[in-house]
């Protein structure tokens, strides 16, 4: 077992370095792209600006360098474990992005077990019920769900919860400046949370309860099923030892590639609830060209997925012994 | 001067007979504590707008950074770390008296030298000052405080560019032999100003408190302001709905929503505060263009924008009528004449088959791509307007998206377009705000917001020139109406609207916007309800 373990991670490890560099690479020569460089953004958010104030920016920037020696200069840093600094923020690109990790980690990580836990708990109901009433009615909620763009789920959240009931708050992820601590503080961050976790999970809930019910379905009409059933064991049982595990293997296959949706998805969600995330910060920093900080956050996001897809084969090796052999 | 005002309204209260009116005043009178939820549209590069002058900057900048004067509604100049001031007959000398006793939030004194060295610095490094202090030769400190203005030529403007935002007063000892634009400064900022800087969370929020040393004790009212960013304008929506956000600068929400807030009973719409800088929105042609280099296909495009249709559909009403550059705003020199080329379709459609483009395939005369400027959300609407009403004399716009930075190296380093729909601050002067967008000097290939038409008159450029070094106020009038008049006639642009900016506040939030650069300025007697 733990061998399989470690074999598979080291052959994750060794995928991982050269996709890393590709990305980078990539992202480097495609935003090279885009018309438009920072000292551009800067003067149209100022709406003025004179030959010397933008030669003074180009060059703070290293914007009047060839775009060859900017990137090496960007890989001789990463090299080094440096990703940078960001003269349009006045800071280093790792404190950047360190002080917005947490709130995409957290909304993100809430997020997909809500939408695992609420997707596997709808998706067994409805498999257990097919056909019948329960099935029919999560079937239009899951079909809503799936249907509708998750800003729009959150937007009607915000109108119903923070503005017409008062429940909730509408944006942040705190109380600024209450000085709160021990309960109340975890109260006022969940708070915060719920509301973004529920629009950006609202989409994978539908995926997963489909998926679930789909492959459960599937499974009761195997041999070992009926075995279980023989043996005497309590449906209940039955559905959640042999049903549900071997019904999870498609589940977390596709779960571990959506976390890569999900930092798409909260750009938009972050946004709309002013969370202070990384999917913000990196459509902020694409608006802003600034590619320092575009780079950092799009090299954080590879090693993310990364991990999070190395975490995907552990769980299978482990959810089924078949998988890690080969 | 605050003094003064209080004393006044004291006197008036003890001559007021009625117990009426005492219960009004004493129900006006400011209370301390609170905070102030700020409505932050976005995250600003830097809280002190010495290096840029993007507008998130603006907002957060001078309630920590003050400025040498403040000025009322008609931008006529009041004291704020100047107490006094002069200027010489041959306007070329400036004395400007400071406030005596005025202490940095790190204890340091705040004395001339440190006036001297930020006129300095804004000369060499904030994108406006270049030009603002361009005839500023030397500023002379006889003593801590007084400071002295010397300049080459007069500078008529001059005089109202020294608002905080603007023209921020910063710390000589913090800045000096640093680079101005990475000092640290910039992340946590000291002043004199009524608010301390407190802390910074990267994408969520900034907090300012009160300043306990004040000089101008017992203000300021407010404990703590909370700048909160809000990106989205459907949660700005929100924010000022469910109560989040008191406080919101110029129309912070899409135009669409302002019908469904103003039903809401908590809030309230003041337009005053806004005439520190004022935008005339233009149709720009760009004058190397096959089509519009000729003055007839302008004058018909001109012929046929019905601005009025154009306010009510795209601004929604919230803009105010503009046939000049200069806004009417700036009464004292706009030139409410109308345009030459009134709505005339049939008109326009000759002039189009004079110019040499009838109607062929279709009934089209010619396909031409149009741009915008997206910084507003108004800027879409207004393209798509140029297109259907251009589509009656048979021209076929198509529009075409970008983003900011795409915009502006479009039209400012590649030229490559035809006419696009573009916005521009009038300032609180023409010749810091016009000026630049006609002045053939100014057609500077990729230097942003600057004579975008490739507009090239002797007589205009003669005009604003002139008027930038013209002490005499009637005279400098004449000028300026004169170009209006010249710009009116050969359409370069097509300026359409001013618009309207309204501050959104919450009814428990009082006297905000006093000054005339309003939430802008530094917040000073702002107070809370509660």
């Amino acid at each position: 077992m733990t061998r399989r373990i470690l074999a598979t991670l080291r052959r994750t490890a060794i995928h991982a370095g050269p996709t890393v560099l590709g990305i980078i690479v990539l992202d480097f020569l495609l935003l090279q792209l885009m018309p438009g460089d920072a000292a551009d953004v800067i003067a149209s958010e100022s709406g003025v600006a004179t030959a010397e104030t933008m030669a003074a920016l180009r060059e703070r920037f290293g914007l009047d360098q060839p775009v060859l020696t900017q990137l090496m200069n960007f890989l001789g840093h990463l090299a080094q474990f440096d990703l940078g600094f960001s003269p349009r923020y006045n800071m280093s690109v790792a404190d950047i992005i360190m002080s917005r990790l947490p709130g995409t980690v957290t909304l993100m990580v809430t997020a997909l077990a809500l939408a695992l836990l609420l997707g596997i708990v709808a998706g067994s109901v409805m498999a257990a019920f097919a056909g019948r009433w329960p099935d029919r009615i999560l079937s239009v909620v899951v079909l809503l769900f799936y249907s509708m763009p998750g800003f729009w789920v959150g937007l009607m959240a915000i109108v119903l919860f923070s503005v017409k009931l008062g429940w909730l708050p509408s944006d942040g992820s705190m109380t600024v400046g209450a000085n709160l601590s021990g309960f109340a503080l975890v109260w006022d961050r969940l708070d915060h949370l719920i509301l973004p976790a529920l629009a950006l999970a609202s989409f994978f809930i539908a995926v997963y309860a489909r998926l679930v019910r789909a492959s459960m379905l599937e499974v009761q009409r195997q041999d070992f099923m009926r075995t279980a059933h023989a043996k005497g064991l309590h449906p209940f049982f039955v559905q959640l030892r042999h049903a549900l595990r071997n019904a999870l293997i498609p589940v977390t296959t596709v779960a571990g590639m959506h976390l890569g949706n999900l930092l798409g998805g909260a750009v938009v969600i972050e946004s709309l609830f002013g969370w202070p995330g990384m999917g913000r910060l990196a459509l902020e920093a694409v608006l802003a060209r600034d590619f320092s900080v575009l780079l950092g956050v799009l090299l954080l996001s590879s090693l993310l997925v990364i991990v999070a897809n190395m975490a995907i084969d552990l769980l299978h090796a482990w959810l089924d012994p078949r998988i890690g052999a080969a | 001067m605050t003094a003064k005002f209080r004393t006044t309204r004291r006197a008036a209260l003890v001559g007021a007979s009625a117990l009426a009116l005492a219960g009004r005043l004493q129900a006006e009178a400011p209370k301390k504590g609170g905070t102030l939820n700020f409505m932050q549209n976005s995250e600003p590069q830097t809280l002190v707008p010495l290096t840029t002058t993007a507008t998130p900057a603006l907002t957060v900048g001078a309630k920590v950074s003050e400025g040498l004067l403040e000025y009322d509604f008609d931008i006529k100049p009041k004291p704020q770390l100047a107490t006094e001031w002069s200027i010489s007959p041959d306007g070329k000398t400036y004395t400007f008296k400071l406030r005596p006793n005025v202490k940095f939030h790190d204890g340091k004194p705040f004395t001339s030298a440190d006036v001297a060295y930020s006129i300095q610095l804004l000369k060499t490094v904030h994108p406006r000052g270049r030009n603002t202090f361009a005839n500023v030769t030397v500023v002379k400190t006889p003593d801590p405080l007084t400071a002295i203005f010397e300049l080459s030529q007069p500078a008529p403007f001059l005089i109202k560019a020294l608002a905080g935002a603007e023209s921020p007063i910063v710390p000589k000892h913090v800045y000096e032999g640093t680079d101005p634009m990475a000092n640290p400064n910039g992340n946590a900022p000291i002043g004199t100003g009524p608010y301390k800087f407190k802390e910074w969370v990267r994408g969520s929020h900034i907090i300012y408190e009160r300043n306990p040393d004040y000089w101008g004790g017992p203000l300021p009212y407010v404990d703590r302001i909370v700048f909160k960013f809000l990106p989205d304008p459907g949660a700005r929506s929100i924010a000022f709905e469910n109560g989040s956000s008191d406080l919101g600068y110029r129309t912070p929400v899409a135009l669409s929503d302002l019908e469904r807030l103003k039903k809401v009973p908590s809030l309230r719409f003041t337009t005053d505060g806004t005439s520190y800088s004022y935008n005339v929105s233009t149709l720009q042609f760009n004058l190397d263009s096959q089509y519009f280099k000729n003055l007839k296909v302008r004058q018909a495009v001109a012929h046929a924008i019905d601005r009025e249709l154009m306010i009510k559909t795209v601004m929604y009403g919230y803009a105010t009528l503009c046939c000049s550059p200069i806004a009417p705003g700036l009464k004292e020199f706009h030139d409410p004449a109308p345009s030459p080329y009134k709505l005339d379709l049939k008109k326009a459609e000759a002039l189009l088959d004079e110019a040499g483009f009838p109607r062929g395939d279709n009934k089209i005369r010619f396909k031409v791509p149009m741009d915008y400027n997206p910084i507003g959300d108004e800027s879409r609407r207004a393209a798509e307007f140029t297109r259907a009403a251009l589509g009656k004399i048979g021209i076929a716009v198509e529009v075409r998206a970008a983003d900011p930075s795409a915009f502006v190296k479009r039209i400012y380093t590649d030229r490559d377009f035809d006419f696009t729909y573009n916005g521009h601050s009038n300032l609180f002067d023409p010749t810091v705000g016009v000026q630049r967008i006609y002045w053939s000097k100014n057609f500077k290939k990729g230097v942003p917001f600057s004579n975008g038409s490739h507009y090239d008159n002797p007589k205009v450029d003669a005009l604003l020139e002139g008027a930038a070094v013209e002490n005499d106020p009637v005279k400098r009038k004449e000028m300026f109406f004169e170009f209006q008049r010249i710009v009116a006639e050969e359409v370069p642009d097509i300026p359409v609207f001013s618009p309207l900016f309204l501050t959104i506040y919450n009814a428990k939030v009082h006297d905000h916007s006093l000054t005339a650069d309003g939430v802008e300025g530094n917040l000073a007697h702002v107070w809370v309800d509660g």
